[in-house]
């Protein structure tokens, strides 16, 4: 099977053959080393006019990304960490995401700004963060992660030459060797395919079971765990999931109301557990559970957050481990709440 | 590009600008815009120098103080005014406000520094397609404290991306003197990046213009960067009536740096004269159109950005 990694490389490779307006700016991308996490591996190489390596210098390469995709071109620009992404939030939030609009519509900036983020690597406070949060609920910009269910690479692909607005991808570092899921290793699970205004979001049901007690959202490396937990919960406690996956994680859709595979997950089940690799207060999860009381009101009987500890990850393995949420912890809250 | 402007025309450009910015500090306090305005008044002859050689398809990304830079650009009056005023025959249907303009190929934003690394991007975008395109960036003094300017004077220098960079030194950043805000040289700054700097004292629109021109031809024939540093002066205060400075001695500076005075000795009286009532009558005119124009309707922002 094809992992995440390879699948975004390809996806990366085939927007630079389908397209000559599409560059790529970053650090360390030059062959043989092709990008600290080797995503960008074989370009510099093929097509060395178009990748452009480049100083330690976050803020600028995303400012240069932006000239360039408001003067026609289809840039991607590579952050080694996303732990990074700090350091362009003034790019991203008072001039990339704010021309479309404050210009009256006159300009667009077709750039995807791709980054790693997450911990379980032992990289310590500063480069194993899930930072993903401080940058949901910008306008004009769109968030996605990509997940094993549906092709990475492909969506990528499409991210680069298809969206005229501005795209901050988010690639969870320890899913780069997990495998793209076939439908074989997917044999046991029912799976509904919602496409969502851009990118899709995974239904999971394990075949046969009845109808859904709770319904798991998670997204990223996150709805790796969670299927894991839908399957022990199933098989050890007897407790019956959906576990629904989106890959978009703004916008959301308009008027405060859930995704809607999510309402109708929850609609069925009236609990639900979100589940994310950020810290617990103000964000993801809380803004699924806020709509979710919205939508659902009375009818919603059990509402969940399974996330990180807020303080800094540990580089110690030991407490990264208990910093950063398990599949035991999905286990332990599902129960709870059923 | 295009033949040395004549002292009629840069005049009245020189005037049309004055004349827009007196009617916008006349008019904020009658209640006439909503916000806040940074005026240009007393640098003038930069944007005019600069700009007046300019080819069709170049790029300009001006500052939070982007009346003048506009107006030089050629931009409308009207659309200048009514934009201040949030009307729908705005610049940019009233969005944007006094900062932040977009037309042709003119990019303002109230970010000071935040300009510089997406200005070079545009200049490297237009190399790249093959165009003949170059962009020039307006930076004020003050912006020279954003670390950001920096990373991209080291890109637009590693890349040869081809932009001329404008400081216009003011010598103050809205309240505060550039000596408790700048260390160093300022040519030098982009001198250590490789960067050819010419560094000019003077208000004189002809002398400017005649840089400017010499500083573009070169810009044109290498496509590598350049840099401008323009010491000037700020008649007005920084944004409304926020001028800490003595009076006394924006009086002096006034009456020995106006551009305006400097370059109405190039002109006989009366053709001065007869430039500054056509401005008059133009720049009022603007106004009473952008005032009786109409608001952007109401749901126009979910056009322009949908929920």
């Amino acid at each position: 099977m094809t992992s995440v990694l390879e699948s975004l490389n390809r996806g990366l490779h085939a927007a630079f053959a389908q397209d000559g307006r599409v560059y790529l700016i970053g650090e360390d991308l030059l062959d043989p080393y092709g990008g600290a996490f080797k995503v960008s591996r074989g370009l510099s190489s093929q097509y060395p006019q178009r990748v452009w390596t480049s100083p330690v210098s976050e803020a600028a390469i995303a400012g240069v990304g932006a000239g360039m995709a408001l003067r026609g071109l289809r840039p991607v620009v590579e952050l080694m960490f996303g732990d990074f992404s700090t350091l362009v939030a003034d790019q991203l939030i008072n001039s990339i995401t704010k021309f479309p609009a404050m210009f009256n519509g006159a300009a667009s900036v077709p750039l995807v700004i791709r980054t790693p983020m997450g911990g379980r690597r032992g990289y310590g406070p500063t480069h194993s963060q899930t930072l993903e949060k401080l940058y949901l609920g910008i306008p004009g910009l769109r968030v996605l992660a990509p997940n094993t269910l549906s092709d990475p690479g492909e969506l990528l692909r499409r991210a680069i030459l298809e969206q005229d607005d501005p795209v901050f991808f988010i690639e969870n570092k320890v899913l780069y060797p997990k495998p793209v899921l076939d439908a074989e290793a997917l044999a046991d699970f029912e799976i509904q395919i919602a496409d969502g205004d851009f990118a899709p979001t995974h239904t999971l049901r394990l075949k046969g079971a009845p109808a859904p007690q709770l319904t798991l959202t998670a997204y990223g490396y996150m709805a790796e765990l969670a299927r894991e937990a839908l399957t022990r919960l199933a098989f050890e406690h007897e407790l019956f999931c959906e576990l629904v996956v989106p890959t978009q994680l703004a916008p959301l859709p308009a008027a405060g109301s859930l995704e809607p595979s999510l309402a109708a997950s929850l609609a069925q089940s009236g609990r639900l557990l979100t589940i994310e690799e950020g810290t617990f207060s103000l964000g993801w999860g809380a803004e699924q559970l806020a709509r979710a009381a919205q939508q659902f009101g009375s009818r919603l009987l059990a509402a969940r957050r399974v996330a990180a500890a807020e303080a800094p990850i540990p580089a110690a393995r030991t407490l990264e481990e208990a910093a950063l949420p398990s599949v035991e912890d999905i286990l332990t809250a599902a129960r709870e709440m059923v | 590009m295009r033949a040395m402007p004549d002292h009629a025309a840069l005049y009245r450009q020189l005037y049309t600008i004055r004349r827009f910015e007196e009617t916008v500090l006349d008019a904020f306090p009658k209640g006439a815009f909503y916000g806040t305005t940074h005026t240009y008044i007393g640098q003038e002859a930069n944007a005019v120098g600069v700009l007046a050689h300019l080819n069709e398809g170049d790029i300009v990304f001006s500052n939070h103080r982007c009346h003048g830079h506009f107006i030089a650009y050629g931009g409308d009056l009207r659309a200048l005014f009514a934009e201040l005023m949030g009307k729908a025959t705005g610049v940019c249907g009233g969005l944007g406000g006094s900062q932040h303009l977009h037309w042709k190929d003119f990019y303002s934003n109230g970010v000071l520094g935040s300009t510089a690394p997406i200005a070079v991007g545009t200049a490297l975008a237009e190399k790249q397609k093959g165009s003949d395109a170059i962009t020039v960036l307006f930076l004020g003094d003050g912006a020279l404290g954003e670390g950001t300017v920096y990373e991209s004077l080291n890109i637009a220098s590693l890349w040869n991306a081809p932009i001329l960079f404008v400081v216009e030194n003011n010598h103050i950043a809205q309240t505060t003197p550039t000596e408790l805000a700048l260390a160093g040289s300022l040519a030098a700054r982009f001198a250590a990046f490789g960067i050819p700097v010419v560094e000019m004292d003077s208000n004189d629109v002809a002398k400017i213009s005649s840089a400017a021109q010499h500083e573009l031809a070169e810009l044109r024939a290498t496509r590598t960067p350049r840099a401008l540093v323009l010491n000037t002066t700020r008649f007005g205060p920084h944004s409304k009536g926020d001028d800490t400075r003595d009076p006394a001695y924006i009086e002096e500076l006034r009456t020995r740096l106006d551009p305006l005075t400097l370059h109405a000795a190039q002109l006989p009286a009366s053709e001065r004269q007869a430039i500054e009532s056509e401005v008059d009558t133009a720049v009022a005119a603007a106004y009473a159109q952008a005032e009786a124009d109409p608001p952007p309707p109401a749901n126009h922002l979910a056009k322009v950005a949908p929920p």
